[in-house]
């Protein structure tokens, strides 16, 4: 009985606090017509209660530390003049609200929302539709942007902006959003320490997920989908990315994942599938790929030559028209444990890992490399002939790119 | 009934009819005679179709055979060597060909018969002697009541029985005023059947008579040695 | 026509040749699709024996058949049908029975085991290069008289197509690695129908990698439905061709 009466009045300190907080109900049939109003007449920590309706708003200033929250998902319309929503406020939320027609220019960033220089801001149910940029937060920290749909309506890659917008942020938690429509799906620039997890974005024009100079930050089950160009990521240390999916990516230059310049990273349980290439890497140093699934990409990896101290650990390698590539003849990357598909060796000692050594690297590949018109050939019997002499002995691929130790069976689905 | 105006074919280097002449009517039976390599057969092959000679014609009853197949309805044609498909049935062999002309009227199974074919039509043609071989090429050649039978070596392989069967329906088809065209070596054979006789050196017809010239300019009875004077003196003229 | 093409049809079903090469696509298809756990992997396997076999068997069938039937072509040239009529029958029905013996063979293992879209591209790709390679035998085997001499020219085509070619290809890539060869790469490949039957599958199978080409013709050609008309059209084409040559000789040849 106490414990219930404890939790009752916490929840009510909670609801209530700080003292003195009130409910200001906006509606057509309210005395504030517009939300506006009520802010004007708000303190910080009161409620705002926005009703069902469209209303029309021209930048719409959060200024105080307010709750507005929709009921029965009420419409934001900026008529493409303005932005939808500012924030200037800290400990602002913003919940179950419908923000459509913000302006597009060159010029000047507009958004459904935008947030700048506060913290503990909470941004979550809206609804964005037909937005140059979605959620656009600069110099934020601890916040939570959680289950947004973000939906652009961009003609093309130069009139769209991106879906969520990061600048100087940290420690950002970014849940269960859906994206797609925009320049790129989740853009960060110097976002740190955050938390990317269950977002779906996809059919965006260029990046699914773009960042850089964005260091510590984790992303968990995400999907990046049919993305213009897939995902890129670069100038960055720290990453965790686990258990996401990149898949359908497909161009010249799409990538499941293109890393650049990328270091002391985890990449693992992540699936690639039906990416022109899996996971691009430049310039990137101790990452360590692991328990990854690559089907049905044209190359699972390419790695250039300048990408060093990198180890791919228990990865599936299965149905990829090639599994590696590289430009150059030496490398300094590290394979073990494998499962690859194309694997024909023996394992005599039936101890589930090959006998002989694997090379991912195909003669063919590395001609294509060179002479990509060589495509045509690609499987022609001429051409496995070339590939099975040189995997007895390498010439032109590099030597020392090999997996020692492949496994007969694939670790991971 | 056909025509055969200058006829030439080379068959690479080798020059096998050097502008051939002849013509052939209703109701009589020619032999072409001559040596081995004469042209004989490739005369008959060109008229069925089955060479295409390099230049000049053949007319049969008027009409140009060049690039012509309809004509073809109207030769029975019996080869030197008949040859079938290996795995078929003799019985097979007739009813296929039956199937394929279907431009035939009623068919003249008289030939089929008198060698009592019908009892064979079991057996497959790999398993069957050069004689009766020569009896299934008969009986195709008469099949269709053609109105001309070119016979190459119609009695080479067959018994005295059946060469006297196939003499005596040749010279029944002759009397039905077909026109009839036979190779033979067979000096008494040809002097049984023929009216007229094309005697043929190095693609060449070297002289085109009937019996009864032949044997009146000789003066020879035996029209083995009446042709071989008559070779002697063509060739010292 | 399709009378000749009965009487080729009863007499080739009861060909040893031909049934022991049914016999032998069934056993390597159901075969790899047992071995392999991944269907798509036993599609991959199964095209390039594919590749190889089906034009190989083919010709020097279709080129053994056709020099092994001369006596029934002499007995149908003396009778009144058109030669053409006489070799298009033929030809048909060595296609057909050559066709049923790889739907049977391969077609019928790929339905039960990886009904794909992939599949299904490998069936109709393996049925248009039966039909060309016996097009190809058939103009092989009317040019010359010599049984011998025409299986010779068969194999000859045949490892010319199957590995020559590419080989060449590939050297002469090498060798004009600086010019722009995009807009030469189509027409190289329609110049070898092995090549055009591989590229059909290629599109179903690495579509991922040849999307990455730069090029806007290779990904106009590879992007859409075109690539596959365009490649059943040639491979007409590559019928088409050999076939009338053949009549033509044929029509010319003496007997």
């Amino acid at each position: 009985m106490f414990r219930l009466s404890l939790l009752t009045f916490l929840s009510a300190l909670l609801v209530w606090s700080p003292l003195g907080a009130k409910t200001i109900d906006v509606g057509a049939t309210y005395t504030h017509k517009h939300p506006a109003q009520a802010i004007a007449s708000a303190n910080n920590g009161d409620v705002i209660i926005l009703h069902k309706g469209t209303y029309v708003v021209k930048n719409l200033l959060i200024n105080k530390s307010i709750i507005l929250k929709g009921e029965n998902q009420p419409v934001l319309d900026a008529q493409m003049k303005d932005f939808g929503i500012t924030i200037t406020a800290s400990k602002v939320t913003v919940d179950g609200i419908t923000i459509k027609n913000s302006a597009r220019a060159s010029m000047t960033d507009y958004a459904g929302i935008q947030a700048i220089k506060a913290s503990h801001l909470t941004l979550k149910n809206n609804i964005l539709i037909n937005t140059y940029f979605g959620l656009h937060l600069a110099g934020i920290d601890s916040s939570l942007i959680e289950n947004n749909t973000l939906t652009g309506n961009a003609p093309d890659d130069a009139r769209s902006g991106n879906g969520i917008h990061l600048w100087q942020c940290n420690a950002i938690s970014i849940r269960k959003n859906k994206i797609s429509g925009h320049r790129d799906g989740i853009y960060f620039e110097f976002a740190r320490f955050c938390h990317i997890s269950q977002n779906i974005s996809e059919k965006n024009f260029r990046y699914g997920l773009h960042f850089m100079f964005s260091d510590n930050d984790i992303y968990t089950n995400n999907i990046f989908r049919n993305n213009g160009t897939g995902v890129a990521v670069m100038y960055t240390k720290g990453i965790r990315m686990t258990g996401n999916i990149f898949a359908d990516n497909w161009g010249s230059s799409a990538y499941g994942i293109l890393l650049k310049d990328i270091g002391d990273s985890y990449i693992t349980g992540n699936t690639f599938i039906n990416n022109t290439v899996g996971i691009f890497m430049e310039g990137s140093s101790r990452i360590n790929v692991t328990g990854n699934s690559f089907q049905n990409n044209g190359w699972a990896l390419k790695l250039l030559a300048n990408c060093a101290q990198d180890t791919f650990i228990r990865n599936k390698f299965n149905g990829n028209t090639f599994d590696v590539s590289t430009n150059g003849t030496v490398t300094l990357n590290y394979f073990k444990h494998n499962y690859w598909d194309k694997y024909t060796g023996y394992d005599l000692n039936r101890d589930g890992i090959g006998d002989i050594p694997y090379r991912p690297v195909s003669l063919y590949a590395t001609i294509i490399e060179q002479m990509p018109y060589a495509v045509m050939l690609l499987r022609s019997f001429a051409v496995d002939l070339l590939d099975k002499a040189e995997k007895n002995i390498p010439s032109l691929t590099p030597d020392q790119l090999k997996d020692d130790s492949p496994l007969m069976k694939s670790p991971v689905q | 009934m056909i025509e055969v105006k200058a006829l030439t074919k080379n068959f690479g280097k080798l020059r096998v009819l050097k502008g051939v002449n002849i013509s052939f009517h209703k109701g009589e039976v020619v032999s072409v005679i001559g040596p081995n390599g004469s042209g004989k057969t490739t005369l008959i092959k060109s008229i069925l179709g089955m060479v295409i000679p390099d230049s000049g014609e053949i007319l049969l009853d008027g009409k140009s055979i060049n690039g012509q197949w309809k004509y073809r309805s109207k030769i029975g044609y019996m080869p030197q060597i008949g040859r079938y498909p290996d795995n078929m049935k003799i019985g097979q062999v007739f009813s296929m060909m039956r199937d394929l002309r279907t431009d035939a009227t009623a068919p003249d199974e008289s030939v089929l018969n008198s060698y009592k074919l019908p009892s064979l039509f079991d057996k497959t043609m790999r398993t069957l002697s050069g004689g009766t071989r020569q009896k299934v090429s008969a009986a195709l050649a008469f099949l269709f009541n053609p109105d001309i039978l070119i016979l190459d070596e119609p009695t080479a392989g067959l018994d005295p029985l059946a060469s006297e069967i196939l003499k005596q329906h040749i010279l029944e088809a002759k009397s039905q005023g077909k026109c009839i065209l036979i190779t033979s070596h067979i000096m008494s054979e040809v002097d049984e059947l023929a009216d007229r006789i094309v005697y043929m050196m190095d693609g060449e017809v070297a002289f085109d008579k009937t019996i009864k010239q032949i044997k009146e300019e000789t003066g020879e009875e035996r029209l083995g040695r009446a042709i071989a004077n008559l070779m002697k003196t063509e060739h010292h003229a | 026509m399709l009378k000749v093409t009965k009487y080729v049809i009863y007499d080739i079903v009861r060909n040893r040749v031909l049934i022991a090469y049914t016999l032998f696509l069934l056993l390597i298809a159901t075969s790899l699709f047992n071995m392999e756990e991944d269907p798509s992997k036993a599609i991959i396997s199964l095209m390039s024996i594919v590749m190889i076999m089906v034009p190989l068997i083919s010709i020097v069938f279709a080129t053994t058949y056709f020099f092994n039937s001369y006596e029934f072509i002499e007995l149908l040239v003396a009778q009144p049908l058109k030669r053409s009529t006489i070799l298009l029958g033929e030809y048909i029905g060595v296609a057909l029975s050559l066709s049923f013996a790889f739907l049977a063979g391969i077609g019928i293992p790929i339905l039960l085991f990886d009904a794909t879209a992939t599949g299904f591209v490998l069936i109709l790709s393996g049925t248009l290069l039966t039909l060309v390679f016996i097009s190809l035998a058939f103009l092989s085997s009317v040019i010359t008289r010599d049984k011998a001499k025409g299986i010779g020219t068969s194999l000859m085509l045949w490892f010319y197509f199957s590995i020559i070619y590419d080989a060449l290809i590939l050297m002469l890539l090498f060798t004009f690695s600086d010019y722009p060869l995009e807009q030469a790469m189509i027409p190289i490949a329609s110049l070898n129908p092995i090549d055009l039957g591989r590229i059909v599958i290629m599109l179903k199978l690495d579509i991922s990698a040849l999307m990455g080409y730069t090029g806007a013709l290779f990904k106009n050609f590879f992007g859409n439905a075109m690539g596959i008309f365009y490649t059943c059209g040639i491979m007409f084409i590559w019928i088409i061709v050999p076939l009338l040559c053949s009549i033509k000789v044929f029509n010319g040849k003496n007997l």
